[in-house]
């Protein structure tokens, strides 16, 4: 194909993009459209599998049974969630196989936010509450997005997506209207997850070089900053009728923006937690690893029965 | 470690409604792929049948001959009824 076709396939792709048309697997699209889809879903799909981790933990340790169904079905829609992302970066031609070594190996990344611990009851509703509640803000933002199994496994996500924030929710309320000690655990929580929370929507947007191509292909509909603003101000009026306080002495409504402000964010200890020093990031990935490894033999056991059943099902045919 | 095929699963939401493809997911066989369509894709009531195929089985049409599948379709008003005009006077056909 010469320049010049390339540039005019190029031209016709992105034409069919601004028309809000969705691409699907086996139409033509640039390379590095595939790759960054690649990279992008198969990272989505790692962080709902590896978010699974830190909440795992307290399952056996819910105060109620109640909140002990919630929270198993939470967990249980998560690894779905992943499900979901890794069939749709696999439409474009990587197997789950090679996504697995990605993760395992420490190559791909997933959410940062999932390498802080779990200390209390209460982290359970925070989680549910800010880091759901982010990720919501994401993925609404990317039900609209070109690439067609992507847009249509946000569209899914999302329909379970608000029972996850809401049991949280809860579970704080209930903390909240508790004795003084719940109380400090929910502000302890909430001392510990709110910057980390933040830091869910990625780096300033004037740090953010891929900003440009992804809301071409509307793999960003909103930038970090817009929807880290969005994530505040929606945040704010929750946490008063909690009664808690935001641990920022810079926040702050301001009139004339019709906007919280907000401090800074510690964009070191952001980046430490990507590059891996985060306090959990080794616990994490030895967790998931394990359970795959641990795994393999039922997974073999499952082809070797498979096997079994359809050579018994030829000779009987015989 | 040898791995699972694939399979798409197909869910009818209702008795009425046709199956509809919802999504895809790795199974060892049917068995295995019909139990994992149930808690992959109906953990809310979302569908009363299940159908599970291997991928491997489905044969599809190839986008870049859209042109030639699909076109001939498109100059054949006269398979809509409203390429037929019909007297005012006719109030229902
Ligand atoms: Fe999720
Ligand atoms: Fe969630």
């Amino acid at each position: 194909m010469s320049e010049k076709e390339l540039k005019s396939l190029e031209d016709q792709f992105q034409a069919r993009i601004d028309r809000d048309e969705k691409i699907e697997p086996k139409d033509w699209m640039p390379e590095k459209y595939r790759q960054t889809h690649i990279r992008q879903i198969s990272q989505h799909a790692h962080s709902e599998i590896v978010g699974m981790l830190p909440e795992a933990n307290w399952i056996t340790r819910a105060p109620t049974l109640r909140r002990k169904l919630a929270l198993l079905a939470k967990i249980q829609d998560e690894g779905g969630h992943g499900l979901y992302l890794y069939s749709a970066a696999e439409t474009l031609g990587i197997s789950r196989e090679e996504m697995y070594d990605q993760l395992h190996s420490g190559k791909a990344k997933y959410s940062s936010i999932f390498n802080y611990p779990a200390l209390t009851w209460a982290d359970m509703g925070t989680i549910g509450w800010l880091v759901d509640g982010a990720a919501i803000m994401n993925q609404v933002a990317l039900m609209g997005t070109s690439y067609g199994p992507y847009s249509r496994a946000m569209v899914r996500i999302c329909k379970e997506e608000s029972f996850h924030q809401r049991q949280g929710y809860s579970i704080l309320l209930t903390m909240a209207n508790g004795t003084p000690e719940q109380k400090a655990m929910v502000q302890d929580a909430m001392n510990r997850w709110w910057w980390p929370s933040l830091m869910m929507f990625g780096p300033k947007d004037a740090d953010s070089p891929n900003t440009e191509q992804s809301v071409k292909w509307k793999l960003k509909r909103k930038t970090n900053d817009e929807l880290r603003q969005q994530f505040v101000d929606q945040t704010v009026p929750q946490a008063n009728i909690l009664g808690i306080t935001i641990p920022d002495d810079k926040l702050k409504w301001n009139e004339e923006r019709k906007h919280y402000d907000f401090g800074e964010i510690d964009w070191d200890e952001f980046w430490q937690v990507v590059k891996g020093h985060g306090p959990c990031n080794k616990q994490r990935l030895e967790a998931r690893k394990s359970a795959w490894e641990k795994g393999t033999w039922v997974r073999d056991a499952a082809v070797a029965y498979a096997e079994k059943q359809a050579n018994k099902e030829v000779k009987q045919a015989i | 470690m040898k791995n699972w095929p694939l399979w798409e699963v197909f869910i009818r939401s209702k008795n009425g409604l046709e199956h509809r493809h919802c999504g895809s997911l790795h199974a060892s066989d049917a068995t295995m792929a019909l139990e994992n369509a149930r808690d992959v894709y109906t953990r809310r009531m979302e569908g009363v049948s299940i159908w599970v195929v291997p991928s491997a089985q489905i044969t599809a049409s190839n986008p870049e001959n859209n042109g030639e599948t699909f076109e001939p379709a498109i100059d054949k008003a006269y398979r809509h009824p409203t390429f037929y005009e019909l007297p005012d006077e006719l109030k229902h056909m």
